[in-house]
């Protein structure tokens, strides 16, 4: 057992052959190597954009956009699920990764250089922690609701805010029940609307034939290629949403045999909810990125560049839509990082098992609406603070969160 | 149960060797704390398949914490003892199944926010053993030689990024000959310096030459295996296994059962196969990956001297679009998306190496197939651009 260090997401002791120090390792306690990221993303930014150092906590001085009330404020949060590296993003080598997050978005906001997830690093176990504000510890890979209220409930109940006012756009593994929590004072009835696009395009391709024939596209779990998510939760189903959406199976189909990738899907039918229903809270998790546990470094790279290329497309569309313009906040984050190429415990980019500094630190923009311009806050925050910071812009009580609202955006 | 209440008779269902040093040990085992014991176990059990240096590892750490004074060992294991475990874990049946146990408690240890008091735990026991550990030079300086861009015609994307602060960077490599040059080289080193396990030869494509004294594994080699795993993984998920019922299956599963090589040739190299296909992530789709992890599991287990890794393309990534359509055609190759694998394969491959014992002398080379790009690094060469032609034996020979 030369290879006890170490450990893992979910169910597997990773094995780990003797750590040797690199030129290029990470060595340090963890605050200090969490604040070494933070401060690479940040300078990097600063040369990218031209934002200005001013403060060791906070610098930029960019204009703040008004906020709009907190009745007609909407939000549009998008989160990575499989988060990116600073190798292949914040760092100058990753840079041509990212050209619409640099350019278009970043001068655009409040830049949150340092995000600690110190929680269970699963793609859907962790979004649901972004979404309760809570370290959620249930089993990643089983179809549960969170066990804490998800923002989508704080901000239905408190707000006294109907159905159609709050969606989750997610990919098939598991997320069929983040929408609602399984919190007696909250859950069933309570939650957002949660449509999971490619069992949608499944459903539809199915109607005309063999069922088994699209299971494949249910299997997007790139951290355990096996799982394949039980249905249930809030999910609605290929009627209704056709009829919400008021888009036709055919042409909704007819679309998808057009894209490259689930998250063109994820973003098409977000399009569709902001025009037909223009929800004040819209969640969409993009997951393509998350084809790097598959271990080939050029899809992992394309799934970001795609990433990057929507993260801008949504941004644009908020600006296009009457709806929205104005009055919209969004935030982009991943849920959380990847292993560092250091950690001989991990394979770098392919998975995030570790739970070393760099698989827990991230980072966020935030732009729109209550957001300052070309703005860097490198003070740590935890990604457990957005929803309570949601609940500041809107108005509502995370009272079960474990997270503090950001005064940096109101 | 609690390791102290271990018996020599419940190692009877583990093979020959494994028994018998898990007897040997049955006193030390008894006193260790059970955060600690099954994940001993999850090593020794697998004993009989394990290569030399990882066999030397193992009795390294058995000597360790035999020699401990009882004090010692407490203050030594504190740290796991005092992970607070559930009582379903302390029911488990660790002993036959350490395996299932370890991915249970890595579970729980999550859960409960107790996997990085673990996992610094854990940090700090290792750097103990290596310390008490008998130094083991290699015989011979290392050598890593990675192979990339099989079937590429034009590149535009800058190889070797990472490395080229580590090496020199050879702009005008003469490709006829080198592939069989490089293949010669391990060739002979294998001749020279007959080590078990010591030189290994893996190919994301076809074996391009026999294997003369090196362990030999490739992805055509072992199609029918992944076929076979890719049918029983399909069957399993349609009947509704659960994926939990799943990596058991896997983790029970023996080489024969996907039909390959005789247990009797080679069960230490047969086992090594089987667990590329059943533990690695996208080893059974694409064969980048699966040359990658190859190579980085036969560095880490092994331990090897010698050891070549080319690269071949892998299968294209189909589009949204493609996936659902009605016709399908013959899965094409993606050349380009394999450079860019393989280039990223190269320097973990080399960060890999580096980990081993001897790390300031190994050499390494890199080479962009049928093209005229190469990477170098030895110790006696500083990094930098040399663009004069050069053939691959020539540059074998300033790398030794």
């Amino acid at each position: 057992m030369s290879h006890l260090t170490s450990a893992v997401e979910r169910g597997t002791l990773i094995e780990t052959g003797p750590d040797s120090v690199f030129g290029n390792s990470l060595t340090g306690s963890p605050r200090e190597i969490a604040s070494r990221i933070s401060r690479t993303r940040r300078e990097f930014l600063r040369l990218a954009t031209g934002a200005t150092a001013v403060a060791p906590a906070v610098f930029g001085f960019g204009p703040e956009r008004k906020g709009g009330t907190s009745r007609n404020r909407k939000v549009v949060v998008v989160t990575f699920g499989g988060g990116a590296r600073d190798d292949e993003t914040f760092t100058p080598e990753g840079q041509e990764n990212i050209p619409h997050l640099l350019q278009e978005i970043a001068p655009r906001s409040t830049f949150f250089s340092q995000v600690v997830n110190r929680g269970i690093l699963g793609h859907y176990v962790a979004t649901a922690s972004l979404a309760t504000g809570v370290y959620e510890t249930f089993n990643n890979f089983a179809a549960v609701p969170p066990d804490h209220p998800t923002v989508f409930e704080y901000f239905r109940k408190d707000l006294r805010r109907p159905a159609f006012d709050a969606w989750v756009v997610a990919p098939s593994n598991g997320f069929n029940r983040i929408g609602e929590s399984g919190n007696r004072s909250y859950g069933p009835g309570l939650g957002a609307g949660v449509i999971l696009p490619k069992r949608l395009l499944a459903a539809a391709l199915s109607n005309s034939g063999d069922r088994t024939r699209y299971e494949h596209l249910l299997r997007d779990n790139y951290e355990t290629p096996l799982y394949a998510p039980e249905l249930g939760g809030n999910e609605l189903q290929l009627g209704e949403i056709a009829d919400i959406l008021k888009l036709s199976v055919s042409d909704f189909t007819a679309h998808a045999r057009s894209l490259r990738s689930a998250d063109e899907l994820s973003v098409y039918i977000a399009r569709q909810l902001m025009r037909q229903l223009a929800p004040s809270l819209l969640w969409i998790t993009l997951h393509d990125i998350d084809v790097a546990h598959a271990g080939a470094y050029s899809l992992y790279i394309e799934g970001i560049q795609r990433s990057d290329r929507l993260c801008a497309e949504i941004w644009r569309m908020i600006q296009s839509e009457p709806q929205y313009a104005g009055r919209t906040t969004m935030f982009i984050l991943p849920d959380f990082g990847r292993d560092s190429d250091s950690d001989a415990g991990g394979n770098g980019f392919q998975h995030h098992r570790t739970g070393d500094p760099l698989s827990r630190t991230t980072w966020m923009l935030a732009l729109g609406a209550g957001a300052r311009e070309n703005f860097v806050v490198d003070r740590p925050v935890e990604s457990t603070d957005l929803v309570p910071t949601l609940g500041a812009l809107f108005g509502f009580s995370a009272r079960f969160s474990q997270g503090k609202p950001l005064p940096e955006l109101s | 149960m609690l390791p102290s209440e271990l018996t020599v008779e419940q190692f009877s269902p583990y093979p020959p060797e494994a028994k018998r040093t898990a007897a040997d040990n049955i006193g030390l085992l008894r006193q260790l704390p059970l955060a600690f014991a099954p994940l001993l176990l999850r090593e020794l059990i697998v004993y009989d398949w394990k290569f030399p240096a990882e066999r030397n590892e193992l009795e390294d750490q058995l000597a360790y914490l035999r020699s401990l004074a009882a004090p010692e060992l407490r203050r030594v294991m504190a740290p796991f003892a005092g992970l607070t475990l559930s009582p379903q874990l302390e029911r488990f049946d660790w002993v036959t199944l350490p395996g299932q146990f370890s991915e249970s408690l890595t579970a729980h240890l999550w859960a409960t926010h107790q996997v990085d008091g673990f996992r610094t735990a854990a940090v700090e026991y290792m750097a103990r053993v290596r310390a008490a550990a008998p130094h083991r030079p290699a015989p011979i300086p290392r050598l890593g030689i990675v192979i990339i861009g099989q079937g590429v015609e034009t590149n535009r994307y800058p190889l070797f990024r990472r490395l080229r602060a580590h090496g020199i960077y050879y702009t005008r490599v003469h490709p006829v000959g080198a592939l069989a040059a490089l293949l010669g080289a391990v060739a002979d080193r294998a001749s020279a310096h007959q080590v078990p396990y010591g030189h290994w030869y893996i190919d994301g494509g076809e074996l391009a030459g026999p294997c003369r004294g090196a362990a030999c594994v490739s992805w055509s080699g072992l199609a029918r295996a992944r076929q076979t795993l890719l049918d029983r993984m399909g069957r399993a998920m349609n009947s509704g296994t659960g994926s939990e019922a799943l990596r058991t299956m896997l983790a029970q599963m023996d080489p024969s059962e996907l039909g390959m090589r005789s247990a009797r040739e080679d069960a230490v190299l047969s086992r090594f196969e089987m667990t590329l296909l059943t533990e690695g992530s996208g080893t059974q789709m694409y064969s980048t990956t699966f040359v990658q992890w190859a190579a980085r599991e036969a560095l880490r287990r092994a331990q090897p001297v010698t050891l070549l890794a080319r690269f071949a393309p892998r299968l294209r990534e189909l589009s949204l679009g493609e996936l659902i359509s009605e016709k399908h055609d013959t899965p094409a190759l993606d050349p380009m998306g394999s450079l860019i694998d393989g280039d990223m394969g190269a320097w973990y491959t080399w960060l890999n190496q580096q980990r081993l014992s001897g790390a300031d002398q190994s050499r390494f080379l890199v080479w962009f197939e049928d093209h005229s790009e190469a990477l170098a690094i030895a110790p006696a060469l500083k990094p930098g651009v040399v663009s004069e032609p050069v053939e691959m034996k020539d540059l074998l020979a300033r790398v030794a």
